[in-house]
């Protein structure tokens, strides 16, 4: 499947806090015309739909109707924030298997307009429900005390990984936040579920996107360079936190070693790491899981700026869901500016020579892990 | 008290054991992995034939986190390896929520909340 498909159009909905009376699917209508724009595409091109939600039981029949897309090939794979990483990958599949010609991967959210009431339509577990763990920061909580007590990590770690989120976005027109952060502000903020203080778990916004993609020969005929869908690939353990096999491990590191194969690149040839931040602690074992450093030094490579703009690798340079956007599912956004590092569109924040991109997705709590890699055409 | 019978639901199961003051569990019969939360298949082998058992009630803290929530008192939320080889979800009781230490010995009993059984642990030995 490397290289034979392409991103052709990206483009976010209206973000941060769009007001009353906006649906989600006001949302992913703003962000479907302005991706179809984008690739120089109409919606009637459009016959492989792709999308998950927590508003709608039944997204891409609810998408469908709204846009007026008739599909022939329908995904509503839904497994958390990861879900629009994994339709990548499905789109390829689809669309290499004919089943599609071009696929419309989107997503939206309102939930701060809708009162920052976190909308999850998640079940509790009967077996965890007792105890009152709040949902899902509780969950990640844990894995950073237990990340703590074997390796060392310090809360000025976890704090280090908000901070350069926070960097990013300030070079980041788009982002949420942008006033200046420091290590300190994160250890002061309010704890919400030790070791996790507030700015150490996302924002709360309105948000929404679209990924338009299609096979590599049309690609090149449209708007914008393609960027090449290079390798992908899924993982998944468990559904609660009291079932994952070990809390400092994910399935990440099954997931990366899979989209590094297909690929056929290493940890080393990556150029910009967009990482599923949900939490402080995300980034942290995500960075070592997928290679990036041995397990257990995630809280040291992060440290001294490491992450951050200038420093050793290129992390979230949209600002991340801890400062740019986090509509609830975040996976969405983190390929939208994969493919701008990928282009070259990103301005003051561009990565010099940012020919591979690695996207990596998050869902549920540390549940499905999806990785994906995507290419300019020098590395095809 | 023999195991209760096969036939009823996996959480009925478990209430019962839970409302006679025992934490149950189930083994797998043919690969002997010990298994929480009850069901109907082993998730190690496949295999459909799980034995209930009574635990010994004793583990340790794998993981904690002190809750905070508006207008409540932190509390704590805890994972713990059951020295049977099974993992479950608590809490610990007469122990400041951010004074849980990773690694500590808990022993298991039995709260009743909301008309329900409940399985907490308290520190071995106080």
């Amino acid at each position: 499947m490397r290289g034979r498909t392409a991103v052709v159009g990206v483009a976010e909905s209206d973000l941060g806090e769009v007001g009353p009376g906006f649906t989600p699917l006001d949302l992913i209508g703003q962000a479907t015309s302005r991706a179809l724009n984008d690739a120089g595409l109409t919606k009637n091109d459009v016959d492989g739909l792709f999308s998950a939600s927590a508003y709608y039981h039944m997204p891409t029949l609810s998408v469908g109707e709204y846009l007026g897309i008739r599909p022939r090939y329908s995904d509503a794979t839904s497994m958390g924030g990861s879900s629009f990483v994994s339709h990548l990958l499905h789109a390829v599949a689809a669309i290499e298997a004919g089943l599609c010609d071009v696929a419309l991967i989107t997503y939206g959210s309102t939930q701060r307009s809708d009162g920052g009431r976190l909308v999850f339509g998640s079940e509790a577990l009967p077996y965890e429900a007792p105890y009152k763990p709040r949902y899902p920061v509780s969950m990640y909580a844990l894995a950073a005390s237990r990340h703590m007590h074997e390796y060392g990590t310090r809360r000025e770690q976890l704090a280090e990984v908000a901070v350069a989120a926070r960097k990013w976005a300030r070079l980041n027109p788009k982002a949420f936040k942008q006033d200046d952060l420091t290590i300190d502000d994160v250890l002061a903020a309010k704890m919400v579920s030790t070791p996790l203080g507030k700015l150490d778990c996302c924002l709360v916004t309105d948000g929404g996107g679209a990924v338009i993609l299609t096979d590599a020969n049309r690609a090149r005929d449209l708007r914008k360079p393609p960027v090449y869908l290079l390798g992908a690939g899924e993982a998944h353990y468990h559904r609660n936190i009291s079932q994952m096999p070990d809390l400092t491990t994910s399935a990440a590191s099954e997931s990366g070693p899979r989209a590094y194969e297909m690929a056929g690149v290493s940890v080393t040839d990556v150029n910009v790491a967009m990482l599923y931040d949900a939490f402080t602690i995300n980034t942290i074992m995500f960075l070592e899981d997928l290679g990036f450093c041995g397990k257990g030094e995630g809280g040291d490579f992060v440290s001294d700026g490491r992450i951050a703009p200038g420093g050793d690798l290129a992390v979230n340079t949209n600002g991340g869901g801890l400062s740019y956007n986090h509509p609830g599912m975040y996976g969405l956004l983190l390929i939208l500016e994969a493919v701008r590092q990928v282009r070259g569109e990103c301005d003051d924040r561009q990565v010099e020579g940012a020919e591979v991109a690695l996207v990596h997705g998050n869902g549920g709590v540390l549940s499905s892990q999806v990785t994906a890699i995507l290419g300019s055409a020098g590395t095809l | 008290m023999e195991p209760p019978d096969g036939k009823q639901a996996p959480a009925s199961i478990y209430r019962r054991y839970l409302e006679s003051g025992r934490l149950g569990f189930q083994r797998c019969d043919a690969c002997d992995s010990a298994i929480f939360y009850p069901r109907v298949i082993c998730p190690v082998c496949g295999g459909d034939s799980l034995e209930w058992q009574e635990s010994a009630g004793r583990g340790k803290v794998y993981a904690t986190t002190a809750v905070s929530r508006r207008n409540e008192e932190p509390y704590n939320v805890v994972l713990v390896d059951l020295d049977e080889g099974f993992r479950m979800m608590s809490r610990v009781e007469g122990v400041a929520a951010e004074e849980v230490r990773i690694g500590t010995a808990v022993v298991f009993e039995v709260r009743r909340e909301d008309d329900e059984p409940v399985a907490v642990f308290v520190v071995e030995g106080r």
